[in-house]
């Protein structure tokens, strides 16, 4: 299971079986999704297997978590959706009521972004074989801009700013699965970021790279980019906002809200002299109204990735290589 | 060895004894080529073993015979850097005695003069560039010696000939006081005298030390000490103290004969003695809760100029933020330690080896290490197999390496904790360095098994064949290579805890090491760590595990007063429900959780902000408590594979005593000597005539004592670390010695 947790393990398996399986150039892209030329139009083409313990939680469900995901994966290659399709995997006995629920809030989810799931697939398997509900979704997006969104657009210099709060739909899941009884009920942070990508596209941004946190969170994120883009990159500890509840359960947990997963939050890379104009749209949309600059790129190098803290000590993240050991003595 | 005079040494002895020939530095080791008569050449073997400087340590001395050539008179020959085998350096030296009457005759031309040296004293490690250890190849090479100490060198019947150190103040290095903003405020002896009176005004003043700088703030002066801890985000970690002298030092502890010789060896480490009760004439934030204090004597001229010029205890610290490695460059320091020292003491000696100070202490009437740098390394650990070259990468906390080729090896430095940027290049360029200075370059490279210590994230990228190493063998056959022990050996290794060999975690182990491989034949019952690491921080999350392995359900109402006040109801009702389900709570047979419950359950300890600090509490309460009462609490072995030490009865008996109202201080007694008897017990029923105790742990004075006492008493052989930490400081060591075992070994059966 140490493959599972968005850790080094989960790298290595995609690095040494995954992608030599599949060798192509588009997957090389290494991006959130693939941007193909199609009849003379860019098309960015994405999927994704959702798979989550409860189905249901505080700020939404899997079938939320199954569209937002798919369009989020598109809206990083600053792509408009354009459609969706979902293949549902149920356990026999699944209620039926749950699963009207979750097709209402994908419907929703979908709906909400300007697309359609427009194909899809269902089966059933035994009792006892399948969590209650898997989701599969895939997605095709249109880019009307010229810009190359991605790892390889990042620059020394660059400032990283992050659209919001962290950590929430770990915090929430875990509270919600395990029956934690927190005394602020978090809610999962699961949103669909393409609308606010297109406002920042629309202004006029120019966006060197998007990346949306997920599983490994805000830390497995920025650490990948500067792996696969080879720049060293600091943090500064106290910009990255974290709410109070949330800050008071990953205490009491033992984690660090920067390796918490989130399901509506993403990385912006941009020149520092764009910064205030994106700066402006974030805070006039609902999903980027905590948006802050966190951190800055810094030269080529090993693509190390520091936090500077609020002493000034810099300390070096790292992602764990699976569940998180404790390394203290 | 070199730099301690061997060769002038040598060449008065060869004169005395009229042989001719000649004496070289080479990288084998010193040569001598010497013809004469057949008794003098006797004379001269046996003198030489007998009459060394007293810094040398001869380790091997081969003779063989030449034919003569009629040589004529005895020369002094310069160093040969060729060769295979690198040679010795020696580890900084305190002044000895003679140069220290020089530095305070107002007659002598060096009087106050901070560098002074010879060939028996002054820095080594900290200056070197590359060996043979010639002052080109030191940070002395920058100063060109004048002529008066030009004829010092090169006159035989000096002591200072061939001392590769010296200087004078025409021509060594200066001293200079800056202020925070680094404007030069004085040279010399004035920049001395006002960094004084800075310190007098309870300023906090970094000191460019011999091995990097320190911070100093006058020992009596309770704001001067609560600001240092303020600025250096330290609330509570003891402190440790720089005395001008021997007398100063007795005035403030009880000093022992053993004591005493750590306290004025040239390595000059800190000690940690025990406090006279009516020592007053130190502030009170300087060790809270402590028995202990840790002192040292100067280290090194300035040192000696400082301490006797303000002429009381000084807080001295190193010179480094929270987390961070030591500064070692004057510009360096500016910038780091800005906001925490209001003056910078520092000079034009570069230092090219960081080193901190060196703690030590005395347990059962030996030296116990606890972190090991300035005056020790780099002497070599002997090993019994030859080794191809190869470089440990030691732990993630306390981190040190090693390097061995041969059967020699290299421990480096304490180097710190690999989290921040500084200290993963510390460790790097360490790693570099020693195969530099040592040898040849490394052909393999061993590890911790753990992942995720950036110490094995380092052994990986250096693309060499790579080993891992479960961590408490490592700890084990550390102490083992120290005292050249050979197996079957029980190993007690008890730690916070490290990454065990079934993939879950432990640290409180007793392993069964044969020649042919090893066996973790019992361990304590493991722990559950609610919040995982974060429970290593919080002593009162390891003592709601263990009320949770009591109680269980009923653990809200048995919740002692002390817990309960200082949890948050909301806090302790997750906490729980991670006991009850498992989640994120780690299962863990570490000793040293058990030490972190039982101080918070005694009410010993409330937030900590150093690793060991609940441990510490726990031993100087117990210490408190004198002889003890010899009541032993039971800790009964229940069978399985491995064995598992049930501290539960320990627990039950701990409290309802408690609640009994017996003393704290009588019940943290009763805790070691408790699991003294637990481990004695053990040993007896394995009946392995040698047992070695390893691991963080056994820092702890009172429970090796107790351990040792009681093992001794059932006849059995017993060894620990004595001049490695027993901590991960040692593991590199360790990781050295694994290596020369089979895969097969390596891996527990
Ligand atoms: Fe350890
Ligand atoms: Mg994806
Ligand atoms: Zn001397
Ligand atoms: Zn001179």
């Amino acid at each position: 299971m140490g493959h599972g947790g968005g850790g080094r393990m989960m790298q290595q398996l995609l690095e040494r079986l995954v992608r030599p399986a599949f060798a192509n150039p588009h997957l090389d892209q290494r991006h959130d999704s693939a941007v193909l030329d199609v009849g003379g139009k860019r098309l960015a083409f994405t999927t994704d297997g959702y798979v989550v313990k409860p189905l249901f939680f505080p700020g939404g469900d899997i079938g939320k978590l199954a569209v937002c995901g798919t369009l989020n994966d598109l809206a990083m290659s600053g792509a408009k959706p354009l459609f969706l399709s979902a293949a549902l995997v149920i356990e026999e006995g699944f209620p039926v009521d749950d699963l009207a629920r979750v097709l209402a809030s994908m419907n929703a989810a979908a709906q909400a972004a300007g697309t359609a799931i427009v194909t899809g697939d269902t089966k059933v398997v035994e009792n006892g074989k399948g969590d209650g509900l898997y989701i599969a979704t895939s997605g095709i997006g249109l880019i009307e801009h010229d810009l190359q969104i991605g790892p390889a657009g990042i620059r020394e210099g660059d400032a990283i700013l992050l659209s919001g709060d962290i950590g929430r739909h770990g915090v929430a899941i875990i509270a919600e699965r395990e029956g934690l009884g927190f005394e602020t009920t978090v809610e999962s942070d699961c949103a669909d970021l393409s609308g606010l990508v297109g406002e920042l596209l629309k202004a006029g941004v120019e966006l060197h790279c998007l990346r949306d946190l997920t599983r490994g969170g805000l830390a497995a994120a920025v650490l990948e980019l500067a792996t696969d883009s080879g720049f060293d990159m600091e943090l500064n500890e106290d910009a990255i906002p974290v709410t109070p509840a949330v800050r008071g359960a990953c205490e009491i947990l033992g984690f660090d809200p920067l390796y918490v997963a989130n399901e509506g939050r993403m990385v912006l890379f941009m020149s520092a002299s764009v910064v205030d104009l994106a700066l402006d749209v974030l805070h006039a949309h609902p999903l980027g109204r905590d948006a802050a600059v966190i951190g800055q790129v810094g030269a080529a190098g090993e693509g190390r990735v520091g936090l500077r803290n609020a002493y000034g000590i810099v300390r070096v993240l790292d992602l764990p290589s699976g569940e998180q050991l404790p390394r203290i003595c | 060895m070199q730099g301690v005079g061997m060769r002038p040494f040598v060449y008065r002895l060869a004169r005395e004894l009229d042989l001719a020939g000649r004496v070289s530095n080479g990288p084998e080791g010193v040569i001598i080529e010497a013809e004469g008569d057949a008794q003098a050449l006797a004379a001269f073997e046996i003198r030489l073993k007998r009459d060394c400087p007293p810094p040398a340590d001869i380790v091997d001395c081969i003779v063989q015979p030449i034919p003569a050539i009629g040589d004529q008179g005895f020369r002094v020959e310069a160093s040969r850097a060729d060769g295979t085998i690198a040679p010795f350096a020696l580890p900084d030296l305190a002044p000895c005695p003679t140069c220290l009457r020089e530095l305070f005759d107002p007659g002598n031309r060096r009087f106050r003069y901070p560098f002074i040296s010879c060939t028996h004293c002054g820095p080594r490690y900290s200056i070197l560039d590359a060996l043979p250890f010639d002052r080109e190849r030191t940070a002395m090479a920058g100063f060109p010696l004048c002529a008066e100490c030009l004829e010092e060198y090169s006159d035989p019947s000096d002591r200072r000939f061939h001392a590769q150190t010296t200087c004078c103040s025409s021509c060594g290095p200066t001293l200079a006081l800056w202020d925070a903003a680094g404007r030069t405020l004085a040279h010399g002896d004035e920049a001395l005298l006002q960094a004084v009176e800075r310190l007098r005004r309870g300023q906090v003043l970094a000191l460019q030390g011999l091995g990097g700088f320190q911070l100093l703030v006058d020992a009596a002066d309770e704001e001067a000490v609560q600001r240092l801890r303020e600025r250096k985000h330290r609330p509570h970690k003891p402190l440790a103290l720089l005395v001008p002298d021997l007398a100063a030092a007795c005035e403030l502890c009880d000093v022992t004969e053993a004591e005493t010789q750590l306290l004025t060896s040239s390595a000059a480490p800190i000690v940690l003695l025990g406090r006279r009760a009516e020592a007053g004439s130190i502030a009170s934030g300087i060790a809270p809760g402590q028995n202990r204090l840790g002192l040292m004597l100067p280290a090194s001229p300035l040192h000696h100029l400082l301490a006797r010029d303000f002429g009381a205890p000084l807080v001295c610290t190193s010179g480094n933020r929270s987390d961070e490695p030591i500064c070692i460059a004057p510009d360096e320091a500016l910038g780091r330690l800005a906001g925490i020292a209001d003056a910078f003491l520092v000079h034009d000696r570069p230092i090219r080896q960081p080193l901190d100070d060196s703690v030590i202490r005395i347990a059962d009437g030996k030296p116990l290490m606890l972190r090991r740098a300035r005056g020790y390394v780099p002497r070599p650990v002997a090993l019994d197999t030859d080794m191809p070259p190869i470089l440990a990468a030691g732990g993630h906390l306390k981190n040190t390496v090693a390097y061995a080729d041969g059967r020699r090896v290299i421990l480096s430095q304490h180097l710190g904790d690999l989290d921040t940027a500084e200290s993963l290049d510390r460790h790097r360029t360490t790693a570099e360095l020693l195969p530099r200075l040592f040898g040849r370059p490394p052909r393999s490279v061993v590890c911790d098994r753990h992942p995720d210590y950036a110490s094995t994230r380092w052994a990986e990228s250096t693309g060499l064949p790579l080993r891992r190493v479960p961590h408490h063998l490592a700890h084990a056959l550390a102490c083992m290579a120290e005292h050249g022990l050979k197996s079957p050996v029980l190993a007690v290794t008890w730690d916070g805890l490290g990454l065990g060999e079934d993939g879950t975690l432990w640290g409180g182990e007793f392993l069964h090491i044969a020649p042919d491989g090893h066996r973790r034949i019992a361990s304590l019952m493991p722990l559950r760590l609610p919040g995982g690491e974060r429970a290593i921080k919080d002593p009162r999350r390891s003592a709601l595990s263990v009320l949770h392995a009591l109680y269980g359900e009923e653990t809200p109402e048995r919740l002692p007063t002390t817990l309960k006040s200082r949890l948050e109801p909301g806090t302790l009702s997750v906490l729980l429900r991670l006991l009850q389900t498992g989640t994120q709570s780690p299962e863990c047979s570490s000793a040293g959780r058990l030490f972190d419950a039982a101080a918070s359950l005694l009410g010993l300890c409330r937030d900590i902000s150093f690793e060991g600090q609940a441990a510490m509490a726990l031993e100087a309460a117990a210490e408190r408590g004198g002889e003890g009462d010899g009541t032993i609490y039971p800790m009964p072995l229940i069978d399985g594979e491995p064995k598992r030490l049930d501290w539960c009865p320990l627990f039950h008996a701990l409290l309802d005593d408690r609640a009994a109202g017996v003393p704290t201080s009588v019940l943290a007694f009763r805790f070691h000597s408790s699991l003294a008897a637990a481990v004695a017990a053990i040993a007896v029923a394995e009946s392995i005539p040698t047992v070695v105790l390893a691991g963080g742990c056994f820092q702890n004075r009172l429970l090796l004592e107790l351990c040792a006492e009681q093992l001794r008493h059932a006849g059995l052989r017993v060894y620990w670390p004595q001049q490695i930490p027993p901590n991960d400081g040692g593991l590199a060591l360790g990781q050295i010695a694994a290596a020369t075992f089979s895969e097969e070994f390596l891996t527990c059966v």
